[in-house]
């Protein structure tokens, strides 16, 4: 899931590769927005920035700074993150909790036909409580190791290896 | 390397989430230079992450990218209309070849030129990786500070200002306590770094009778630039202190090491 070709032309300015770029990505990366955000008007004007930022910088991506799909989650994460701070967000968001990803999925009621959603529902029904609290700080709002084992109140050396194990349980039950 | 082990240790997935450091970063960049056979495992946690995160999209957000468009002004400019050559005129031959041998001279010096330039492009091109380098650092401590500054700026916020003791009578500090949410920030940039084997730990106090109750150790003092801790706190403290430990922390404040202290003003 590296595309390099795509990247190249994409870097190259080609049009239509910034178009299969964007069908490849910006669900998941809509996906990553709206579990910061919770709110869909506000995660589609993220959403817009970030593929704005890609197409204008796509030339600062290198393979040494990471997997493609890393970068752009990053960009995506920080345009969502800064979202959180402004105006906007704080009027819309007045009266509501903070909920995990999880919860977003379970009061979902139907799921893209890009993916295996029996699987995604199965995962999410059987996902131990420290699993969702790792995969939110980690994967959804990038917590560094350290930040997440503060947060969690787990000592550092067990993130890594507690989270690789609830990704496995994903893996597994997605058969990838 | 026994690539198993280093794949069980889970940092794989930690650079496909893109919070491992800078270095951590380059040297797992290396090893997978290294070992082609990781992609596998790297593609296979991406593919579990696509859909995993896919799923949380309310929806396939199709409309936007007409928006996108829009703003980037693509398909808008036409391709320019390049005009056809004219007529061909009929030219002396030996125009032709005075042309040749200015094209021979032309391209020689073109190629020395190219070359220079070419390797001004490499001079360029690192240059502009450590200016990203440097900015990357710089806004990552940027946006460390702002959250700090948000954190203190926090009207619920109570600030104690922690007296020095005897045994440094120089040391100061503060705690910021956000009862709501349970959390106190120590700020301890006015503490002298811990000597090795020994730690800051932090204690909630109550005070009749006086019941200390440690709060957590200060690990990687060093390390931590801003010098400001966020530690759990859901204890009524009446003070706070500050005491010297050997590394992991005491059961009970060792009092002879006491830096600071203050109290919660009431």
């Amino acid at each position: 899931m590296q595309p390099n070709e795509l990247i190249i032309q994409v870097q190259q300015k080609n049009e239509r590769a910034f178009q299969q770029m964007y069908a490849m990505y910006s669900e998941n990366i809509f996906g990553v927005i709206y579990a910061v955000l919770k709110d869909e008007a506000l995660s589609e004007e993220v959403l817009q920035d970030v593929f704005i930022k890609i197409w204008n910088n796509s030339t600062s991506y290198s393979e040494k700074k990471g997997r493609f799909f890393t970068w752009i989650l990053n960009i995506a994460r920080n345009a969502a993150i800064d979202k959180t701070r402004s105006k906007s967000y704080k009027n819309a968001k007045q009266n509501q909790s903070d909920d995990y990803f999880v919860d977003i999925l379970e009061e979902k009621s139907s799921f893209s036909h890009k993916i295996d959603a029996i699987g995604v529902q199965k995962y999410i029904d059987s996902l131990e409580p420290l699993c969702k609290n790792i995969i939110d700080l980690l994967f959804f709002k990038g917590y560094t190791q350290k930040e997440a084992s503060k947060a969690l109140e787990i000592p550092l050396g067990t993130i890594k290896t507690r989270n690789r194990s609830c990704i496995k349980t994903l893996r597994k039950t997605l058969a990838v | 390397m026994n690539i198993e082990k280093y794949i069980s240790s889970g940092i794989l997935e930690l650079y496909v989430y893109g919070v491992l450091s800078e270095e951590e970063n380059t040297a797992v960049y290396e090893v997978l230079q290294a070992h082609p056979e990781l992609e596998k495992e790297i593609r296979e946690i991406e593919v579990g992450l696509m859909q995993l995160s896919t799923a949380v999209a309310p929806y396939e957000p199709r409309a936007v990218y007409d928006r996108i468009k829009d703003k980037l002004e693509l398909n808008k400019d036409e391709a320019p209309v390049i005009p056809l050559g004219q007529k061909r005129s009929n030219w002396p031959a030996y125009l032709g070849w005075a042309a040749s041998i200015a094209l021979l001279i032309g391209l020689v010096a073109q190629f020395n030129i190219n070359k220079k330039l070419q390797q001004q492009i490499v001079n360029n091109k690192t240059e502009k990786i450590i200016l990203e380098g440097k900015i990357n650092v710089a806004e990552e401590d940027l946006s460390k500070t702002k959250l700090l500054l948000n954190i203190i700026r926090n009207k619920d916020i109570i600030a104690i200002p922690l007296q020095a003791q005897e045994v440094d009578p120089t040391a100061y500090a503060a705690v910021y306590w956000d009862k709501k949410n349970q959390t106190t920030y120590i700020d301890v940039v006015g503490l002298p770094t811990p000597p090795p084997g020994k730690v800051y730990q932090v204690w909630s106090l109550k005070l009749n009778p006086l019941t200390p109750t440690s709060l957590g150790v200060l690990d990687d003092f060093e390390n931590n630039n801003n010098k400001v801790f966020a530690l759990t706190n859901r204890n009524e403290s009446e003070a706070f202190g500050i005491t010297l430990e050997p590394e992991g922390g005491s059961e009970s404040p060792t009092l002879e090491q006491l830096y600071t202290l203050g109290m919660v003003a009431s």
